[in-house]
């Protein structure tokens, strides 16, 4: 006989269970159409891959896993896909998720894969693909997809069954062992073949489901699974508290079973594991119980997965209307659904249906009075009236320093609390809130992190416009005391400062065809320079006709032909090009050269500089009155044209008129000056 | 004078200057340790010297980096170099809200005071952009608006916002000549809903009419997390 060990704390609520067994586990009707959630399980929502119209037969793949961490859907009846679209999904929120609606054409055809015979021979990578092939996710309540569970990381040494079932009203385990009990055994040693034989099989059941361990005990007989016996106590079936009973160990905060080398798994899941592999069934319906006073029956019974609660209430005779609530799971751990109109899940394992004497309504809660009866029945050993304020103040660090997150939310607290607190519903909303700040944090540091890059990449971006923008500026002021010092040294005059203007004057003027001159006069240059080296190389030829370096020079002056015949290529090129420059910038200009324009611009600029200031103002009033009189005449031609370039025209025209004013006005000054000095 | 005639052995002798120094041993005693200590310091201050402001790096953090410049401030990190320096009041930062204002008093030590209405008022639900694609004409402001890189496109073609980087600061609703963006409410997935807080017993017993003799009878329409706070 095993040693059975005890937890902390724990309750004993009134148990609940007979009503439920009075009739044997029997099918529900088939549903007339089905709703199957595409997130029922742990991890990522599978993806549709069927669509509206599809005709489907039980068994029949509708949804995939979207990636390792998550788990298909299987048609649970034949018929037709009639809708893809959000519908109720039995989840505590009562928001709608998307779905795939079934219509049932009441043949209840089914498909199958092909089953593994010798599957106790067969390699576990095998089953566990096959496992993950159906579907399957724990049937216990988390819905933690179970190939991945088939897959640990580390050994497992033990593996335990729960079939505790600690929870009132739920026999659905019960009912499971009392029919199948050979089934569960045979799922057991599947599971265990898969994970490599563990040490021990264990399979803890309380002590108030003495016809199942009998059951249990015969089937088990000659393996080498033990069925053990734990006390009745809530909740001995949650994992850890299930664990601490059988062997001794206390999963470690933060930590898993796994760690241990301990493995937990539901009955109801080892069967349809079974199922899976040796006949090639997926998952597509599940044992659950629905019980209480409300129904006319309380019964265990094997329904499809997706059949929609109203369906099988109504079957068992309850009345919609003048039901007073329908719990999903429960009345620890379960909660109500505003609409029953929501379908059956995998992790559904009882629909409870009180009356409102057998459930009443809690009542107000009232002020905690620190009596610390939770902090004695809390079975994960935490301080759930220090939680409870904690939870007030929405004081995260310190709910987090007092090991929230090891609460299992098994209600115990809430169950002894005098005052009525509903202490459960304080530790979800709290552990909601501190993963949804985690959430955020996580985001603020991203956005954080990027906001920081892209400064950095702006202020880089910056900067180098910046060292551009000095480059030519530099550029510009050199080029520009170069000019200034070539036209000081040219003209000796004074009046350097007109000239360098004049320069640049003609120089932004002949910019463009001065950039290809000198391009042109420089592949001159170079031509002129490979025609004088291939003369060099012939004499040298010539002279060393019987030296042995004869073809290396031959070899070189090949090579400098071909040189020359490129550039004189270029040359023509550049030529073209340039005269093609000259005809687009100025179209009207005189054809002269650029270097023509400067020396003449030069030539004025020195006449100028010699000038005295009301000589050459007279000169510049008579440049501006010609070029007034070209202007007027333009803007004569436009206006006839109604051309779209008059109003600039126009524009250019005033402009000139004031400067003439301008020159005028300081011509007369000028005069005036004059005549004082000869007059003083 | 037993003693005395002692004083001629050694210890006793130098017992003695001891003495008759004592103070010069005292002051150089001290100024040794003074330097030797200093030296530790000095040498404490250049191995383990802190990079920056360390409370503008913990306001930061609290800041919830939206890069909106609600705040008056251009980004989360002036802004909590401006409450680092005494600049700035803790109660700018709308997309923060409450809990910010909160944590940052918690963090400062100061008295948590309401939003400052001046620079906006909290959101009640949290917002992304969104381009109406076939509207956007591709001329990039928004792109240039973004404090955090979230809008991707290029010149004359269309842009789009990456909804997971989105800080919804909306400030790129503003420069978009045509008008094409939205600022939509974000849709929580059911994996991250979680319950409400239940109503605390002083909120249940203010909604209790005349009459109301228990709980059941209540109105339920009071119980919600925004009425919690009031």
């Amino acid at each position: 006989m095993r040693k059975v060990w005890d937890f902390h704390g724990g309750v004993h609520p009134p148990e609940n269970k007979s009503q439920s067994l009075q009739s044997p586990l029997r099918e529900a009707p088939l549903p007339t159409y089905v709703v199957l959630p595409l997130s029922m399980h742990v991890g990522a929502p599978a993806i549709a891959c069927v669509a509206v119209g599809d005709k489907v037969k039980r068994g029949q793949l509708i949804a995939e896993p979207s990636g390792a961490f998550s788990a298909g859907i299987h048609a649970s009846i034949s018929g037709e896909v009639s809708a893809i679209e959000d519908r109720q999904i039995s989840h505590p929120s009562g928001n709608p998720g998307p779905a795939i609606i079934i219509q049932s054409d009441g043949a209840d055809e089914s498909v199958t894969i092909e089953p593994i015979a010798n599957y106790m021979q067969a390699e576990p990578d095998l089953l566990v693909k096959r496992v993950r092939q159906a579907g399957i996710a724990g049937l216990g309540g988390a819905g933690f997809p179970t190939h991945i569970k088939l897959n640990p990381l580390s050994k497992v040494d033990t593996l335990i069954i729960n079939g505790a079932e600690c929870e009132p009203y739920i026999t659905a385990d019960h009912a499971l062992f009392k029919t199948f009990p050979e089934k569960v055994i045979q799922g057991i040693e599947l599971l265990a073949h898969i994970l490599g034989n563990p040490k021990q099989i264990l399979i803890g059941i309380e002590d108030n489901k003495p016809d199942a361990i009998d059951a249990l005990k015969q089937a088990a007989a000659g393996t080498n699974i033990e069925v053990v016996t734990v006390p009745t106590k809530y909740p001995s079936g949650g994992e850890k508290q299930l664990i601490q009973l059988l062997t001794g160990l206390e999963v470690p905060s933060g930590k898993l079973p796994a760690n241990l080398g301990i493995m937990v798994q539901n009955p109801g899941t080892a069967v349809a594991v079974l199922e899976a592999v040796a006949e090639g069934k997926a998952l597509t319906s599940r044992i659950t119980t629905f019980v209480g006073q409300n129904l006319k029956e309380s019964v265990n019974l094997e329904v499809r997965i997706g059949t929609t609660l109203t369906e099988v209430l109504t079957h068992l005779g309850l009345d919609l209307e003048h039901a007073h609530k329908v719990v999903l799971g429960g009345p620890m751990m379960g909660f109500a659904m505003p609409d029953p109109n929501t379908p059956i899940l995998k992790i559904s394992n009882c629909v409870l249906v009180p009356s409102k004497l057998e459930l009443p309504d809690p009542e107000p809660a009232q002020p905690c009075i620190r009596c610390g009866s939770c902090a004695e029945v809390c079975p994960a050993q935490l301080l759930p009236q220090q939680l409870f304020w904690f939870a007030q103040a929405e004081d995260h660090e310190n709910l987090q320093n007092h090991n929230l997150f090891d609460c299992i939310e098994c209600g115990a607290c809430s169950f002894v609390c005098p005052s009525n607190i509903p202490l459960v519903q304080y530790y979800r909303a709290s552990k909601g809130a501190i993963r949804e700040a985690d959430r955020e944090r996580i985001a603020s540091d991203r956005a954080r992190r990027r906001f920081e890059v892209r400064n950095l990449r702006v202020e880089r971006e910056a900067q180098e416009r910046e060292a551009k923008r000095a480059a030519r500026m530099q550029a510009a002021k050199e080029k520009q005391a170069h000019s200034a010092s070539q036209s000081a040294e040219k003209s000796p005059s004074s009046d350097e400062d007109l000239v360098a203007a004049a320069m640049a004057r003609v120089k932004a003027q002949a910019s463009a065809d001065s950039g290809s001159a000198s391009s042109e006069q420089s592949v001159q240059n170079k031509t002129q320079a490979l025609q004088e080296r291939i003369e060099n190389l012939k004499s040298k030829i010539s002279a060393c006709e019987q030296n042995k370096e004869q073809n290396r020079l031959a070899s070189e002056l090949a090579n400098a032909e071909a040189q020359l015949e490129r550039f004189q290529k270029q040359n023509s090129e550049t030529a073209e090009s340039a005269a093609v420059a000259k005809a687009e910038i100025q179209p009207n200009a005189d054809p002269d050269s650029a270097s023509a324009a400067i020396e003449r611009a030069k030539a004025k600029a020195r006449a100028q500089a010699d000038m005295p200031e009301a000589e050459k103002l007279q000169q510049t009033l008579d440049s501006l009155e010609k070029r007034i009189e070209k202007a007027s005449e333009r803007v004569k031609q436009a206006r006839t044209e109604s051309s779209d370039t008059l109003v600039a025209l126009e524009n250019g025209l005033q402009k000139l008129l004031e400067k003439k004013a301008e020159a005028q006005a300081r011509l007369s000054e000028l005069k005036e000056e004059s005549k004082e000095q000869e007059n003083p | 004078m037993p003693l005395w005639g002692l004083a001629a052995w050694s210890p006793y002798k130098k017992m003695e200057i001891f003495l008759e120094h004592i103070v010069l041993i005292a002051v150089l005693t001290l100024t040794g340790l003074a330097i030797l200590f200093g030296a530790i310091l000095g040498a404490a201050s250049v191995k383990f010297k802190v990079e920056g402001d360390p409370l503008v790096e913990q306001i930061d953090t609290l800041l919830p980096q939206t890069q909106c410049g609600q705040c008056g401030y251009p980004g989360c990190k002036p802004y909590a170099t401006a409450i680092a320096d005494g600049k700035a009041d803790i109660n700018r930062c709308p997309p923060g809200g409450h809990a910010t204002i909160q944590s940052l008093a918690d963090l400062l030590g100061v008295e948590v005071k309401p939003l400052d209405a001046e620079h906006g008022v909290e959101a009640e639900v949290k917002t992304v952009a969104y381009i109406r694609e076939d509207e956007c004409i591709g001329c990039t402001k928004c792109i240039q608006a973004c404090p955090v890189d979230a809008i991707l496109g290029a010149a004359k073609l269309m842009h789009t916002v990456v909804v997971s980087e989105c800080t919804g600061c909306d400030l790129c609703v503003e420069p978009c000549p045509v008008d094409c963006i939205d600022m939509l409410p974000v849709e929580q997935p059911l994996s991250e809903w979680s319950w409400n807080l239940p109503p605390s017993t002083r909120e249940v017993l203010g909604n209790m009419k005349a009459g109301d003799l228990i709980g059941s009878d209540r109105s339920d329409s009071s119980s919600g997390k925004g009425d919690r706070a009031a």
